[in-house]
């Protein structure tokens, strides 16, 4: 019960901060930076308290509030946490002092009302990912689109206005989408069942045909396609990463892109077994795309924010992948994956806000050497980008290495079904460790090595708020990769219900007791050997 | 302290000694650092060998000391396996690392990088330990991606020059491709096995051996043969195997200690082991020891070839490094895994002595590479000239130095294996037996013997010359070891640090052979560490016609590959000895075969057009027509202006006329009782 409020407070705790932020007398920058960040600080360490007495053994809700909402819709106010977003939570906390002290020295417009949206958008995010109703779910993911768009709208780039335009026409269609696809899965859960809700737990038990499954999944696909983003939806992403402010940035790719992948494994897939089996190849020759378009597009990049938003595109396409494969450590490690890119990718952008507070540009022929003048900086930047390739004892490898072999497992399996094309799929998706590796490299030894050239010099190395927020990630960078099993254990249960859920078919035509096709039917999807007896055997 | 207390101690004293100079080197001072680091390496040493003792005596050991992570039925651990493949090569690799270390503080004493290269070596010999004690997989990659990371660091630790930069991310990327391989083999392997535990993966390995796959139309491959043939392209991006040898020679931009260490004497040849680890898989698969044996043969004669055209003396070394990795694999291949693996541990001592010697000249030359600049050192260098000797001896195979033994034994392999592909490995290793003593005399010869054809008075001069050039490149940062410049003067032996290590090393080069022939080949050395089929087992064969090192040394001298090494010598020493002007004749007579040899048969520039120039190509084309034109140009701003066009269109209706809204009310109105009427 204490825990359950205690949920409660820390997704509230930025509301509250913000009513202190307006209340605060003008001109107090400082005042308010410090508060914010004291916040931010207070929420994560409950968060640490929450995810410390998160019982892995349980399956299910914990920390459960369910009360009334809207009565006659049958709509609840209902939060907890659970195996899906227990990590998901943990890193959206973990990320949110760091934003705040990271912005320190580049936000001096309106810092009252810059730092209000921050709070406001970590209250969303935080929102989208505990609630358990649709409903809920739903509004808090439309509220994170404003303080989004205003982010970039003010204190972004010259260019802002388009990317913001951009930004909101395609997130505000995929949630139009996704509305209407809402509406009728409550009214056809009432329709089947009579019973009238929209609690997560509720609509997993709807019974849809199999065409109406796969129309609905692509409206809820889409809006989560678009977030992920997944190529060819993703041209939104650039162009909001370049003009955002650095904080919008980290927040962008530290959070906001997990909500599309956290929407597929939370309600695209559970809720659309069916559908999702159908077009299991189609989402995996996208997510082999993305991967592979994003490492390509990345390549050619001049601008150092755009190689970093490709190379979102790209990791992301890791986590879809891992995701379809329906394969337990497949599962497991593209949840590993969705904090390791929060973590590096949230770090590269706050270096690159580092280095553009000295230097003023982003374009990366103005640079070179910069391991001779900025050390400290160059080192922290290359782990970054060595955990951003994946190298072992990094969080990137962890969540890549899973993701591969889940991918290999489950492709595996259809091919024992007679089906070639994943496996050449799971290939293609290996050569991503190959073209990571290209552009990222290849981006820092333009970067950091070489001559020296830097403009606006001279400058110092980074100072100690700089040093500790970088060491603060690269610290979490590390853990993920040396000690990855604590967390693992914590998504496990939910990996396998997960499976589970989209293991069994809910057409609502199939006789009762038919058994639902395919992955769930061995735990690790390690194949027999015989090629019969694998798969669907009726 | 129990063994496994000793397992765990001998990889993490060498990542302590990392650790602390790495974070605190600066602090630490340029004394402590290197002594930590030392010291770090030589406990790991002296473990090596306790641990070497107690295998020899029969002590075995294969357990998970750390559960890295454990999702449903797999755990992925981090594990040990003791026996004597795992531990002769921790004695190998310790104790080359530790003559390295000694090394480096003579080699490295100007260097403002002083402390991060300790640390980076230190590093480097911890990541190679826990490769080669790895009792799964998972530990496996993890060795293998994180020697490949020091190696990119240590080849690109002067990076503030462009060809350092150049190499090292070359050799990561190349690197890459080989891991694509290795990746593809790992998850073939998990997929079937369920497991990536060793043990488990080899007692199971049997059960598949009739397994077929059909991945292209009708063509059946066998399980094993693609997963085989997947891990060895990982091995042979480490051990540096044509196609994917290219990053090899470029890796000599790094200091002259860590291309003997890495790139000679233990990383390169962790494709080699774990090949041979892997034993009970390969030995499964036909095909694909055959592939080996095809690739390993290539390697070792067409780059063999390469090192007669080279004037660089680190790349006329690392050239033979990638000839000698070719004789390991055809070893491999032919299914003669002790063999490869002996020669691995002479060519360890004897490859990393070259080029510790090489590094030697360097110095004493203050930098100068060039062996057309060199000449008559052994008059001024005799320690290094003994031991460049002595290693060149062991090079080229022959009696009674320790690669004579070992090459010998894989040419006797090759002869008597029946693996399809045998014979042209059979001429390719014989072949290469003469090219090998020619570029390893050429280099001798040229470097030590004849005139001396650098300036003994110019040095400074050279020197001068020497800064300018690097100049850009960091000089001025302080980057280079520069301060040898200022002695002027004749070229001087290096400082005992420098020759100790040399003679420590020239030791086992010259005795190995002969004593370890008998039981790594034909003993029950690896009692059960490598599994071989008795339709395979030449090594078998060649043991019913052993009849001690004495008659093994006569049969050699009797037989073909000794003389063609002697040819080879004496061919050397007409060539730049006796009659000097001849080899710029056969260059001149040879033009496009030279030409082919200078360019490495082309394939630098290959790999630059196509794969890197095709990456950049295709991220370019996509760019601009997929972002750029298709999807934000066609859709994106497409429906922007649909909606406008839309917009504009509909405006026409609000005319503001009331008849206009009159008119259409009817219509509507109509349409409507029409439909309600007509249902």
């Amino acid at each position: 019960m204490f825990d359950a409020a205690l949920l409660n407070i820390v997704v509230y705790l930025p509301l509250g901060g913000i009513a202190l932020l307006l209340a605060a007398p003008a001109g107090q920058d400082a005042f308010v930076r410090r508060l914010t960040l004291g916040l931010m600080t207070l929420q994560l360490a409950l968060v640490a308290w929450l995810y410390l007495r998160f019982d892995p053994t349980v399956a299910g809700l914990q920390f459960e509030t369910r009360l009334p909402w809207i009565a006659s819709w049958g709509v609840h106010y209902q939060i907890g946490l659970d195996g899906y977003n227990v990590l998901l939570v943990l890193m959206t906390a973990f990320l949110g002092p760091l934003v705040v002290a990271g912005a320190f020295t580049a936000i001096r417009k309106d810092v009252k009302l810059f730092y209000s949206m921050v709070l406001l958008i970590q209250f969303a995010m935080l929102g989208t990912f505990v609630a358990q109703d649709l409903f809920l779910f739903y509004v808090f993911w439309e509220t994170m689109l404003i303080p989004m768009f205003l982010m970039i709208g003010i204190w972004g780039g010259e260019r802002r206005i388009y990317a913001t335009i951009k930004f909101f026409l395609y997130t505000a269609f995929g949630s139009i989408l996704m509305l209407a696809a809402v509406i009728y899965l409550v009214l056809s859960l009432q329709s089947t069942t009579g019973i009238t809700s929209f609690a997560f737990a509720d609509l997993y038990r709807s019974q849809l045909p199999l065409d109406v499954q796969c129309i609905l999944l692509a409206a809820f696909g889409l809006s989560f396609a678009i977030k992920v983003p997944m190529v060819p939806l993703h041209t939104w992403l650039p162009d909001a990463h370049v003009e955002a402010p650095t904080a919008g940035s980290v927040i962008l790719a530290g959070v906001l892109l997990k909500m599309g992948t956290y929407g597929f494994m939370k309600l695209g897939f559970p809720l659309f077994p069916d559908a999702t089996l159908a077009f299991t190849p189609a989402i995996m020759f996208l997510a082999v795309v993305s991967i592979v378009y994003g490492a390509c597009v990345a390549l050619v990049q001049t601008d150092i924010k755009k190689i970093i938003a490709y190379s979102s595109i790209s990791h992301l396409g890791y986590v879809m992948l891992g995701l379809v494969s329906l394969n337990l450590y497949g599962i497991q490690g593209a949840v590993i994956q969705m904090v390791s890119h929060g973590l590096t990718a949230a770090g590269l952008f706050l270096m690159v806000g580092m280095i553009y507070e000295r230097c003023h540009t982003r374009e990366l022929a103005d640079y070179g050497g910069l391991a001779k003048l900025l050390p400290v900086y160059s080192v922290f930047f290359a782990i970054l980008t060595l955990a951003s390739i994946g190298l072992p004892t990094t969080s990137g490898f962890t969540g890549e290495f899973l993701v591969l072999l889940g991918a290999f497992g489950a492709a595996w399996q259809q091919y024992e079904l007679g089906s070639t094309l994943p496996l050449a799929l799971a290939s293609v998706a290996v050569s991503g460790v190959v073209l990571g590796a290209l552009y990222m490299l290849w981006f820092a030894q333009r970067f950091l090595f070489g001559a020296a050239k830097a403009p606006h010099q001279p400058f110092g190395d980074l100072d100690l708020r700089e040093r500790a927020i970088l060491g603060i990630i690269v610290a979490a960078v590390f853990v993920l990769g040396l000690f990855p099993d604590e967390p693992m254990r914590k998504t496990e249960l939910a990996a396998k219900q997960f499976q589970q859920l989209v293991g069994t078919s809910r057409t609502g035509v199939r006789a009762a007791g038919e058994p639902g096709r395919g992955p769930a039917a061995s735990e690790n999807g390690a194949p027999r050997f015989a090629r019969a007896g694998t798969g669907s055997a009726p | 302290m129990t063994m496994q207390q000793l397992y765990l101690l001998i990889p993490l004293a060498p990542l302590a000694g990392a650790v602390a100079v790495g974070l605190f080197g600066p602090k630490l001072g340029r004394g402590l650092s290197h002594w930590l680091c030392i010291l770090g390496v030589a406990v790991a040493t002296v473990g090596s060998i306790v641990v070497w003792r107690d295998v020899m005596a029969g002590a075995r050991f294969n357990g998970d000391v750390y559960t890295w992570l454990q999702s449903g039925s797999l755990k992925l651990a981090i594990g040990f396996l003791i026996d004597p493949l795992t531990a002769t090569m921790m004695v190998v690799v310790t104790f080359v690392s530790l003559m390295v270390h000694v090394y480096t503080i003579g080699y490295m004493a100007e260097d403002p990088g002083y402390t991060r290269f300790f640390s980076y070596i230190s590093l480097f010999t911890f990541s190679m330990l826990m490769l080669v004690m790895s009792n799964n997989f998972v530990q496996l990659f993890f060795g293998w991606e994180a020697v490949g990371l020091v190696s990119y660091l240590l080849i690109g630790f002067w990076y503030t020059r462009p060809t350092a930069i150049y190499a090292n991310l070359k050799a990561f990327l190349v690197n890459r491709v080989g891991d694509f391989g290795f990746l593809l083999g790992i998850g073939l392997i998990l997929a079937w096995f369920g497991t990536l535990d060793y043990a488990q993966v080899f007692a199971r390995a049997g059960e598949f051996e009739g397994a077929k796959l059909n991945l292209w139309g009708a063509a059946e491959w066998s399980l094993l043969t693609v997963t085989c043939i997947c891990l060895f392209v990982g091995a042979m991006g480490k051990s540096a195997q044509v196609p994917l040898h290219v990053w090899l020679p470029d890796s000599m931009e790094g200091p002259t200690p860590i291309s003997a260490l890495i790139h000679a004497a233990t990383m390169v040849t962790a494709g080699i082991f774990m090949v041979a680890r892997m034993s009970p898989l390969f030995e499964l698969s036909d095909t694909a020891l055959s592939f080996v044996t095809v690739i390993g043969a290539t390697t070792a004669l067409f780059m063999a070839f390469l090192g007669i055209v080279q004037n660089d003396i680190k790349r006329v070394v690392a050239y033979s490094t990638l000839s000698q990795l070719g004789y390991m694999t055809v070893a491999l291949g032919v299914s003669a895994y002790s063999a490869a693996i002996f020669h691995l541990m002479t060519h360890a001592f004897f490859k990393a002595l070259l080029f510790l010697c090489a590094g030697s000249v360097i110095i004493a030359l203050h930098h100068e590479q060039d062996l057309r600049k060199m000449g008559g050192l052994r008059r001024y260098m005799p320690v290094t000239w003994i031991t460049a000797l002595v290693g060149s001896l062991a090079l080229a195979g022959v009696p009674p130095f320790a690669g004579f033994f070992s090459k010998d034994a894989i040419i006797e392999a090759v002869h008597a294996s029946r693996i399809p592909g045998h014979g042209y490995a059979y001429f390719a290793v014989l072949a290469g037996v003469f090219i090998t003593a020619f570029y390893s005399f050429r280099l001798l010869f040229l470097a030590f013997h004849g005139k001396a054809r650098f300036d003994p008075a110019g040095q400074a001069h050279s020197h001068d010359e020497h800064a300018a050039d690097r100049h850009d490149a960091g000089h001025e940062a302080g980057d280079e070891p520069d301060a040898h410049g200022h002695h002027g003067g004749p070229p001087r032996e290096s400082p005992w640090v420098v020759t100790l290590p040399l003679v420590l090393l020239a030791i086992p080069s010259v005795f190995t052979g002969w004593t370890y022939i008998e039981p790594m080949l034909f003993g029950d050395y690896f009692g059960g560490a490598i599994v071989v089929r008795p339709e395979h087992a030449v090594l078998w064969e060649m043991k019913n016609e052993w009849r001690g090192v004495a008659a093994f040394v006569q049969h050699g001298v009797l037989s073909l590959p000794f003389w063609l090494a002697l040819a080879g010598i004496a061919a050397a020493w007409y060539c730049y000895l006796v009659n000097p002007a001849l080899p710029a004749r056969i260059k001149s007579a040879i033009g496009p075969v030279y030409t082919l040899l200078d360019n490495k048969y082309y394939f630098d520039r290959f790999n630059d057009t196509v794969f890197a120039g095709g990456a950049r190509r295709l991220g370019g084309f996509l760019s601009r027509v997929g972002d750029a034109t298709v999807i934000d140009g066609f859709f994106v701003n497409g429906s922007a202006r649909l909606v406008g066009w839309a917009a504009a269109m509909l405006r026409h209706l609000q005319s503001g006329y009331v008849y206009h809204y009159a008119f259409a009310m009817i219509v509507g109105f109509f349409a409507m009782l029409t439909w309600w009427v007509g249902r």
